[in-house]
């Protein structure tokens, strides 16, 4: 017998018993059969219990081994799929068996074994005794078979350390595999064996797979590193660097799993966030979902650390009058003070304002943005975590946004539900307001579970004020009547919480509360008595019926904490019942041997308290219930009846104190607060496990608080190569591919912006960016803007291009490009179309200039996309509806054929447009631009172009010696660009200072944010040495500073450069008279509104400096107004049309304040600081 | 983060464990069994234990308590959503989520949860990706399998994976290209005694069953796309197309999926589709009572009420009832004292009633109470909102699919108080 004939007896026996047994007990139809289907026939041998009869039976039949002849026949026939081989694993023998297998070549059999043996780990059985024979299968070629040798390697690697070495080497083979899957899993084996010895080894891993160039891997390296802190905590250091490489990796796959090992290995080092912070913002929307809960709330965090408290004025007008108003109202004349106290918060509110004008962060801004469609997430944590930031970030104004979401949550499994429910509980006694309108979303059904529905009330109960309270006690009413006891005690608490906060509606609650008295149900008599108790003690004066009512329902109250209640209560105001309280002592004598020791203590305090005012009738009695407590068992009750005897009995000996009886006794006792359980809560970082539990949990992060004064944002900046000679820098093939490979579906892979003048703009390039691409990624060609991801303009002009292929190549029908191979192939064609040194310029331009990219994008306002989009939907229209008659001429030029395509067909209508620009303008333009016009009437007429104003600064575009002898300079006409009232017209001027003539001017290769669109001046055929010539081009910026990036070609030479407008030549100016000026201003207030003090500088007096110095900085017109302490300016925006309002007032002391109101609250801000710094100089 | 799971069923006892750190001992549960002795009904058991050393977090689905381990701060939401993953995952490859059938296919389900969690933190949770991982069983493929003893895991690292879109699998080919969505509408409302609304709202789910082939680009667009209120989506879809556009554009997974889930803007206004008439009295004497229900069309917008389903919840001291039921049947199960009347089809010409006595145990006090009534039903053919899709574009690929949409009113959490 071959031993493996001698393995395989047993398995093949047992089968049959198996089939026997199923015959007979007819339990399973053949299908079933282990035979037939190996996995579902699992449950045999896993269902190997000893209590079962069958596996008893066959477990017997296989040890005796008796029918070895027969079952060695039986072999040949049923192969080696012994899935009933059940009986082993009952089987004192079983290892052997499952060691043979093991041992054997045969892959089938160790498959069978390994399964066999997980299954026991499954059961929790213990299977450590097999660990020498499954390690040696750890170099199986089945990959199966070794993933569960793993499995069992993972499992029982730190009980046999020794042996667990003997593996090693496998992995270490294994990580250099050129799969990556494999390499993965060997990390992540590895990395997962706990076994001291090999820290080095594995430390050694991690840095190489942190360097690994496929992402998965990347991805598994980041995973190991708190396996190994956790295993070795002193590789800290090293591990910190290598978070530090992952943490700059640019693939969503990694970021998530990377902010996870940061936040276990170390939170405290904060600093490691700020390179990435723009970056993270940026991808997030594309890392998976669980990194994203994980990131969220790391930025959280961080947020806290590096910004400044969005409600710095309101927190300290809140902490003043707002909370206490709510939970400070328990007396009338409480109330009142409450009054006088808001109202003198409310005259300090502007004070304070004015005091301290905030303005966010842009990163600040950048987070909320980005995290804010995230909110729309399946996923309930990622909702979850959104809502979190916002309540602990966002200004106060923002926060409601996340209330609706959370109100979808409820209708997810009641564990969602329980989990959101506390933390909405804690959200709304901060903001009330905000679930206000979801009140009925709260409402209670029958079918909740109960600690569903105990949560609802509580948050049933914060939201309640005076408007909404009798609906919620309409509802309250409804509650009483259920069937869920518990549920009904909880109720009738809340019923005292709201009379307790709601001062309106006490009255309603205590008769309502008061009929429940009478209710058959004792837990709910018994919760009432002791609510009226909490509410009595706030007026006890007006409610002696209700104390007389209750005084009655002693005789068949007999719930303890009542009856307590009860007594406790006639004492305290035996005043107010005089008559009644001595009967109540007396009935409560006769019973006091049988009462509880609540209730015995109670009678004693009532005793006593009579005894001090009505010691006439009640002498008797207060002595007879001291004697019978004397004698109690219970020693408190003892000890009490000495000690209040000795106060009140005055005796010779009476000690000093007993003359103070009365005083103590009947000392006022304040009102108790009933107040919500989840009061202050929000300490604890919402959303989080310590939070749901009001108790720190380990490795909980404390939630800074808000810094005094901000950091330095500049620490964010991440400086980037310069973007002209990137193109040059083209690395190898491979690389580019593998980013492709890499770069994110909705987001920018790299949200870094370029090195920026200021922390505003920089960040806001980031945030312009990123909304850039990723509505670019939200379009059709999604996957192409993988590919190439220049969007904006790019993707316009692809589109363009796109109807001009259905124009002109019928045959040829437009392709899709979501798919990748083929996007990339189209790409290739059109790349193909150009020469080559454009081609690899553009190519590695997709790939790498990203950088540069991200500052010219587009402005972040939806309606401004929208707009452009729909404006190019026109533009196509135009384009489709004229006849292309030009082709031939395009193709003489090999540069560049789709971009002439789009010169040919842009300005075809509008032939030798520079020069009439301001003439059509005239006709075209609204009468408000006429009467702008009108101002610069000469410069319209001088018969060359518009030379540049005195007041119109000019810019450099390109330096004469960068140019080889071409200088130009570009300014801002502040015309009308007539061809598109939507652009800025850009005057562009060319100076050659060669010796020799320079040909074909012309602009080329656009690289603009999506949204963002140029028209380019005609081509200037030749421009001869020493000659100046000026055109004009218009450029749509979409009411934003980023730059627009082009190249400027001559005959010979490119030449890359940018136009970045300041924020005041974004609009254009509009007439207004004073009136709807000041109504204007009026709807732009709040957020809208922006004011800032500023002292003017020496040479600014006067009302006439201030109108020149801001005409000068932004394009706006002048507003008529009657004081001469104001001056007031209008214009809106040019993209979007939203209005920009600046006024200016002058004191006397030099002092003047800028007001600022525009919708777009980016120009806005930005707007401020350029005539803050105007003014000042 | 997540430290060990145990799978518990009703009785109590665990039936399998798997660790993704050092091993936990099962004696944690305990903890969890005790708590789950005291709670009345599964439901009440606090989703979040805390014990000396470890937090407890378990989610209740399918009669079974999934139970994981946590020893630091995570927030409960990750670990409650990644449960009901596994849940759903166990459902997506077995068909249904059971014991048995996580017996009967424990070692998958082992790998499977190997898969999806690295040292605690998710890997890899698109079903897709999973799959491609480790394959599915078909019976074909576990008959090919123990002939040529290939396996049922893939060597090769899943596309899905690595790619930006890991809810789509590479290289998927069908001969029949067909894209299904069913606009799947539910009413949660309360009706008070008198038949008021107190309150009412519509969920909407848009499930998708997509099967075409390559890598194809849909849109998706309503004709009133106003109505959606609240929305949110399956990863693949765009939001910032549809914060501009209102239209749903996503390359989508491969085979069935949530797409969306919204809310309606309703105010209120929400068509209810059935009304109640209902009284029920329990006599001073105490020792039984009287039981009268109909049910009747009310706004159903011309179509037929189908699968309606009235559910009782009786007061406990109700014994047994004795009713006639002009349509349909009722049970009632005195153990749990729910009254279950199935009425099926309502015929608006003659309306289904159900009255008789309910007799009470004797000397009980009467009930103060009145039950409330839970109504399912469901409306073919019908969103009740109104919603309608408009058209669905697919881009990217050059077949033609086959399109199809359905329209589904369902009662959701419709509660009437009587």
């Amino acid at each position: 017998m071959t031993p493996m004939q001698k393995l395989l007896q047993l398995p093949v026996n047992a089968m049959n018993m198996v089939k026997t047994a199923q015959d007979q007990m007819g339990l399973q139809d053949e299908a079933k059969s282990p035979v037939m289907s190996p996995d579902g026939g699992n449950h045999n041998w896993y269902n190997g219990e000893p209590n079962d009869p069958r596996h008893a039976r066959f477990g017997s039949g296989g040890g005796g081994g008796d029918q070895e002849q027969e079952e060695r026949a039986h072999l040949e026939e049923g192969g080696g799929g012994g899935s009933g081989l059940t009986s082993l694993v009952t089987q004192p023998l079983r290892h052997d068996d499952l060691k043979e297998m093991l041992d054997s070549n045969k892959d089938s059999l160790k498959l069978e074994a390994m399964k066999r043996i997980v299954a026991m780990i499954a059961r929790g059985k213990n299977a450590s005794d097999l660990f020498p024979a499954v390690v040696k299968n750890v170099a199986c070629k089945n990959i199966e078979v070794k993933k569960l040798v793993y499995v069992y390697l993972v499992r029982y690697a730190e009980e046999q350390q020794d042996l667990a070495l003997l593996s090693i080497s496998t992995f270490q083979r294994g990580l250099k595999d050129p799969n990556q899957l494999i390499r993965a899993s060997a990390l992540r084996v590895l990395s997962s064996i706990r076994v001291t010895i090999i820290v080095p080894i594995m430390m050694l891993a991690i840095k190489e797979a942190a360097s690994d160039m496929s992402p998965y891997v990347r991805k598994t390296a980041a995973h190991a590193i708190p396996k190994l802190y956790s295993l070795d905590p002193d590789q800290k250091d090293c591990l910190i660097e290598v978070i530090e490489k992952l943490l700059a990796d640019k693939t969503t796959l990694v970021a998530g799993s990377v902010v996870m090992a940061f936040e276990e290995v170390c939170p405290e080092r904060i600093d490691l966030i700020h390179k990435n912070y723009r970056k993270l913002c940026n991808l997030l929307i594309d890392v998976e979902e669980w990194g994203q809960v994980v990131i969220i709330n790391m930025l959280t965090r961080y947020a806290r650390t590096q910004f400044l408290n969005p409600n710095m004025n309101e927190s300290l007008l809140e902490e003043g009058g707002g909370e206490k108003a709510f939970y400070g109202s328990d007396g009338d004349d409480d109330e009142e003070e409450d009054k006088d106290e808001k109202d003198k918060k409310k005259a300090e509110a502007p004070s304070v304002v004015k005091r301290k004008p905030y303005v966010m962060d842009p990163d600040h801004r950048l987070l909320l943005r980005n995290t804010k469609p995230l909110l729309q997430s399946r996923n309930a944590a990622v909702v979850m975590a959104v809502a979190q930031l916002y309540f602990h970030l966002a200004p106060k104004a923002e926060v409601g946004v996340i209330a609706k979401a959370l109100v979808r949550l409820m209708r997810s499994h009641s564990e969602v539900q329980y989990v959101v429910l506390q933390n909405v509980a804690t959200m709304s006694i901060k903001r009330r307001g905000m679930f206000e309108p979801y009140l009925k979303s709260f409402y209670i059904r029958s079918t909740d579970p109960t600690q569903i529905k105990v949560l609802k009330l509580e948050v049933l109960t914060n939201l309640a004020n005076e408007t909404n309270i009798s609906t919620i006690l309409r509802e309250f009413q409804t509650y009483i009547k259920s069937m869920d006891k518990d549920f009904v005690a909880a109720t009738i608490q809340a019923i005292g919480r709201c009379a307790t906060n709601i001062g309106e509606v006490r009255d309603t609650c205590l008769n309502g509360l008061v009929q429940l008295l009478s209710n058959r149900d004792e837990l709910v008599v018994a919760e009432s008595v002791v609510v009226i108790k909490k509410l009595l003690q706030m007026q006890p004066e007006q409610h002696s019926d209700i104390i007389k009512h209750m005084a009655k329902l002693t005789d068949n109250i007999q719930v303890p904490m009542a009856r307590a209640s009860i007594l406790w209560l006639i004492g305290e105001y035996c005043e107010h019942v005089p008559k009644i309280a001595p009967d109540v002592l007396r009935k409560m004598a006769k019973t006091f041997t049988n009462e509880e020791d609540i209730v015995k203590l109670q009678i004693i305090n009532l005793a006593a308290k009579l005894y001090l005012t009505n010691s006439k009738q009640t002498k008797l009695l207060t002595q007879y219930v001291l004697n019978l407590a004397k004698y109690d068992q219970n020693y408190d009750i003892r000890d009490r009846a000495r000690f209040i005897r000795q106060l009140i009995v005055p005796t010779d000996k009476s000690g000093a104190l007993s003359k103070y009886a009365k005083k103590l006794f009947l000392a006022l006792k304040p009102a108790p607060v009933l107040e919500s359980p989840f009061k202050d809560r929000d300490h604890f970082q919402l959303g989080s496990l310590s939070h749901l539990l009001n108790a720190k949990a380990g490795g909980y992060q404390e939630l800074p608080d808000w810094p005094e004064a901000a950091p330095d944002p500049s620490v964010r900046n991440v400086e980037v190569k310069e973007s002209v000679p990137e193109w040059t820098k083209c690395s190898s093939r491979e690389k580019r591919k593998e980013k492709k490979v890499e770069k994110p579906f909705y987001s920018d892979s790299e949200g870094e912006s370029g090195p920026t003048e200021s922390a505003d703009s920089a960040s806001d390039t980031a945030s312009d960016s990123e909304s850039g691409s990723e509505e670019s990624g939200s379009g059709s060609e999604s996957e192409e803007s993988d590919q190439q991801s220049e969007s904006g303009s790019e993707e316009d002009e692809e589109e363009e291009e796109r109807k001009k292929k259905k124009e002109k190549i019928k045959a040829k029908k437009p392709v899709p490009e979501s798919d990748s191979e083929q996007s990339s192939e189209e790409e290739g064609k059109k790349t193909e179309s150009k020469n080559k040194p454009r081609r690899g310029g553009s190519d590695t331009e997709s790939g790498e200039d990203k950088d540069s990219e991200t500052e010219s994008s587009e402005s972040e306002e939806e309606e401004s996309e929208e707009e452009s989009e729909e404006e190019t939907k026109k533009k196509k229209k135009a384009t489709v509806s004229k006849p292309p008659s030009k082709p031939p001429k395009i193709d003489n030029k090999k540069e560049k054929k789709e971009m002439s395509l789009l010169d040919l067909d842009d300005f075809d209508p509008a032939p030798s447009l520079s020069q009439v620009t301001p003439l059509n303008n005239f006709l075209s333009s609204s009468l408000v631009t006429d009467l702008e016009g009108l101002s610069l009437t000469d410069n319209v007429l001088s018969p060359t172009t518009i030379t540049p104003s005195g007041n119109l600064k000019t810019y450099e575009l390109l330096h004469r010696i960068t140019g080889e002898g071409l200088s130009v300079e570009y300014c801002f006409s502040r015309q009308p660009f007539s061809p598109d009232p939507h652009m800025v017209a850009v005057q562009i001027q060319f100076t050659n200072s060669a010796a020799s003539e320079a040909k074909n001017l012309h602009i080329e290769d656009a690289k603009l944010q999506s949204g963002m669109r140029m028209k380019e001046f005609p081509e200037i055929e030749t421009l001869p040495a020493g000659e100046t010539v000026s055109v004009v081009m218009g450029i749509d910026f979409c009411d934003s500073t980023q730059a627009a990036n082009f190249q400027l070609c001559t005959h010979t030479r490119k030449f890359f450069v940018s136009i970045q407008p300041p924020v005041g030549e974004l609009m254009m100016p509009i007439f207004m008279t004073e009136n709807e000026f000041k109504k204007e201003q009026g709807q732009l207030m709040g957020m809208n509104e922006i004011t800032e003090k500023v002292t003017l500088g020496e040479k600014c007096h006067g009302e006439h400096a201030v109108i020149q110095r801001v005409t000068t900085a932004a394009n706006l017109s002048r507003v008529p107004c009657g004081s001469d302490k104001e001056c007031r300016f209008a214009g809106k925006t040019v993209t979007s049309g939203s209005l920009v309002l600046v006024s200016v007032v002058t004191k006397d002391n030099g002092a003047a304040q800028v007001t600022v109101n525009c919708e777009k609250m980016v120009i806005g801000t930005m707007l401020v600081k350029d005539i803050l710094q105007t003014l000042t100089q | 983060m997540i430290h060990s799971l145990f799978l518990v069923n009703p009785s109590g006892d665990i039936f399998l464990e798997k660790h993704w750190k050092s091993v936990v001992s099962r004696s944690v549960c305990d903890y969890f069994l005790e708590a789950r002795e005291k709670a009345l009904d599964p439901e009440d058991v606090p989703p979040v234990i805390s014990t000396p050393h470890h937090y407890l977090i378990s989610i209740y689905r399918d009669k079974l308590f999934f139970l994981s381990v946590i020893q630091t701060e995570v927030p409960p939401l990750f670990v409650i959503e990644f449960l009901h993953r596994v849940a759903e995952m166990i459902q997506d490859y077995f068909g249904e989520c059971s014991e048995t059938v996580i017996k009967d296919n424990v070692v998958m389900v082992y790998e499977l949860l190997e898969e999806m969690l690295d040292n605690g933190f998710p890997l890899a949770t698109e079903s897709n990706v999973l799959k491609e991982m480790i394959r599915p069983p078909t019976i074909l493929r576990s008959v090919v399998n123990t002939l040529t003893g290939s396996s049922n895991v893939g060597d090769k690292l899943p596309t899905g994976q690595l790619s930006t879109i890991p809810w789509r699998r590479a290289g998927v080919k069908y001969t029949n290209n067909e894209a299904y969505f069913d606009v799947v509408e539910e009413i949660d409302a309360i009706l008070d005694r008198t038949g008021t609304t107190v309150f009412a709202e519509i969920q909407g789910v848009v499930e998708a069953c997509v099967k075409l082939s390559g890598m194809p680009d849909l849109t998706l667009s309503f004709m009133n796309p106003r109505l959606l209120d609240d929305v949110s989506f399956h990863p693949c879809v765009r939001y910032k197309r549809w914060e501009s556009e209102r239209v749903l554009s996503f390359i989508p997974p491969d085979g069935n999926f949530t797409l969306m889930t919204y809310h309606v803007n309703a105010q209120n206004l929400v068509a209810i589709p059935v009304y109640v008439k209902h009284s029920i009295n329990f006599f001073e004497s105490g020792s039984g009572g009287r039981l009268d229900l109909t049910v009747g069309p009310k706004q159903t917008m011309g179509k037929t009420v189908e699968g309606v389903l009235v559910t009782v919840h009786m007061p406990k001291t109700v014994l047994s009832v004795s009713l006639n039921a002009t349509q349909g049947s009722y049970t009632y199960d005195n153990a749990t004292k729910v009254l279950v009347w199935d009425i099926g089809k309502l015929n608006p010409q003659k309306l289904p009633n159900l009255r008789g006595s309910l007799s009470l145990q004797t000397g009980a006090p009467k009930p103060e109470e009145n039950p409330s009534l839970n109504i399912d039903l469901k409306i073919q053919q019908l969103a009740i909102s109104g919603l309608k899709v408009n058209r669905l574009d697919m881009f990217g690929e050059k077949y033609k699919p086959f399109k199809g949409v359905k329209y589904i009113t369902k009662a959701g959490k419709f509660q009437v108080r009587m």
